[in-house]
């Protein structure tokens, strides 16, 4: 059964093309994705991402509980509100799924983890959190939008119920605060400032029409994937998943090796891994010909051996086609992607393309 | 509702064929196509001078989204490509009758652009889809 977010009116009424996106009915555009994808480079868009889940942890031991179901470590968390970007690992060390925590008190941290990974997040966690006595609740009546681009926050502070508004306009980079059932998070996947706020569903109507009538427009999904692409941020069961390591997925950084006798679900393998010394790494490409890089194509580094394409689009910001892809560590300068049976050439770059209005190419 | 201009022959693949004075026939993808592609940012042409049989793929037409490959409407050779696509290939969205056609063939037989869907017919088979 497909589900329906509670915008799911507002979608159609704004003229989103509705698709199936991880067993909801999602926009995918409200029209032309290049315009959308600029919207949110150069003033404001809005996203329903009211499909992903909110799942609160409560409880004393909800921190050492956090500092084992992650890879990356809660208690590097001081300030209230901090977020945090973590992997949650198999204990063979793949990863089960990527997400954001905020650490709101020491027996309450908010998690927002994908939508396409709902059921097993909830049932690993579930299962991990018994012998900590933590409670997991799923905020299933709440809704989210994220309203990203560099004209984001001064229009979302406008709408936002005053004390919301307040509270939030105070916050610095990923960091979140509550406010009665509101939360305001500085946080998002598109490379640009913004805010992703969660609020009761009985409000997100009107609080989406708000925000349409300060200029804020509808983005759909499409958008969104060439957005994260370009800012060079990892989708979770396209570029990693349970077979791949973090360490080959350009996501090293966010394993909190130290303190070292911390215990937490795939450390060893990884270790072991980091140890013998990796043979991949997540690259990114940007294609010299012309043509658009996809998924599964194959990337040739001569002399060296065969990596894939995880993630590929044309980039409307920097106009040519960029990906991320997988590659053998031994990878110089360049390499060449095969393109229906021809080896086009791609410069190999830091999987970043273009944030915040600018490229982060050399 | 998409324009489907009731002088021209389509395919159910979504191609259509315009029969020039000249005998040549002129193709591109229909304004249902451009609009079902999305926002289109790279087309493979075909080679000048190959010959491809009806529904042989001979051309790609890339959106933001994913390649998709067009057919041959009808047996002929390759005469012409539209340059302008090279660069600017989102004019196929935006004049997917006119400025934004794909390439020319020259029909191996042009009683077979005859035989392709006349406009109310793929417009019937539109409103199926």
């Amino acid at each position: 059964m497909s589900q329906q977010t509670i915008l799911f009116e507002k979608h159609k009424e704004y003229g989103g093309k509705i698709v199936d996106f991880a067993g909801w009915q999602m926009p995918i555009n409200y029209g032309s994705q290049i315009e959308e994808h600029h919207q949110v480079r150069t003033d404001a868009g809005m996203f329903d991402v009211s499909h992903m889940t909110v799942i609160d942890l409560t409880g004393e031991k909800v921190i050492p509980f956090l500092r084992y179901l992650l890879a990356n470590d809660v208690a590097k968390l001081k300030a209230t509100g901090k977020a945090m970007y973590s992997c949650m690992l198999t204990e063979g060390g793949g990863v089960i799924d990527d997400l954001i925590i905020y650490y709101m008190s020491d027996d309450w941290v908010r998690m927002v983890v994908n939508a396409a990974t709902r059921d097993k997040d909830l049932a690993w966690i579930e299962k991990q959190a018994g012998s900590f006595d933590v409670e997991v609740n799923e905020r299933a009546e709440m809704a989210m939008i994220a309203v990203q681009g560099p004209h984001a926050r001064e229009k979302a502070l406008e709408v936002l119920p005053l004390d919301v508004s307040q509270a939030a306009a105070e916050l610095k980079r990923f960091e979140g605060i509550d406010s009665g059932d509101w939360f305001v998070g500085r946080t998002g996947y598109t490379g640009e400032d913004g805010f992703e706020i969660i609020l009761p569903e009985s409000e997100a109507i009107e609080f989406w029409d708000a925000l349409a009538k300060e200029g804020v427009k509808p983005i759909g999904l499409g958008a969104r994937d060439t957005l994260r692409l370009e800012a060079g941020m990892n989708l979770y069961g396209t570029d990693m998943d349970e077979t791949t390591s973090p360490l080959i997925s350009n996501l090293a950084w966010t394993i909190a090796w130290e303190p070292a006798d911390r215990d937490f679900i795939g450390r060893k393998p990884i270790e072991e891994e980091k140890a013998q010394g990796v043979q991949q790494k997540l690259v990114g490409l940007v294609l010299e010909d012309k043509g658009v890089l996809r998924g599964h194509q194959k990337v040739v580094v001569e002399g060296v051996g065969e990596g894939e394409i995880t993630s590929g689009t044309f980039s409307p910001s920097l106009k040519q086609a960029i990906a991320l892809a997988r590659v053998p560590v031994g990878v110089g300068e360049t390499c060449h992607v095969e393109v229906r049976g021809k080896l086009l050439n791609a410069r190999v770059v830091k999987p970043v393309f273009f944030r915040e209005g600018k490229s982060c190419l050399d | 509702m998409s324009e489907v201009p009731s002088e021209l022959r389509y395919t159910s693949s979504h191609e259509w064929v315009r029969l020039e004075d000249d005998g040549t026939a002129t193709v591109g993808i229909t304004d249902h196509a451009q609009s079902a592609l999305g926002d289109l940012v790279f087309v493979e042409l075909p080679e000048v001078g190959t010959e491809y049989s009806a529904e042989d793929a001979c051309c790609v037409v890339e959106s933001v989204k994913a390649a998709s490959d067009m057919y041959m409407p009808i047996n002929g050779e390759i005469i012409d490509t539209n340059p302008a696509l090279v660069d600017e290939p989102e004019i196929i969205n935006s004049s997917p009758y006119d400025d934004g056609w794909i390439f020319k063939v020259k029909p191996s037989d042009e009683d077979d652009i005859e035989q392709l869907m006349d406009a109310s017919t793929y417009e019937a088979e539109l409103e199926d889809e």
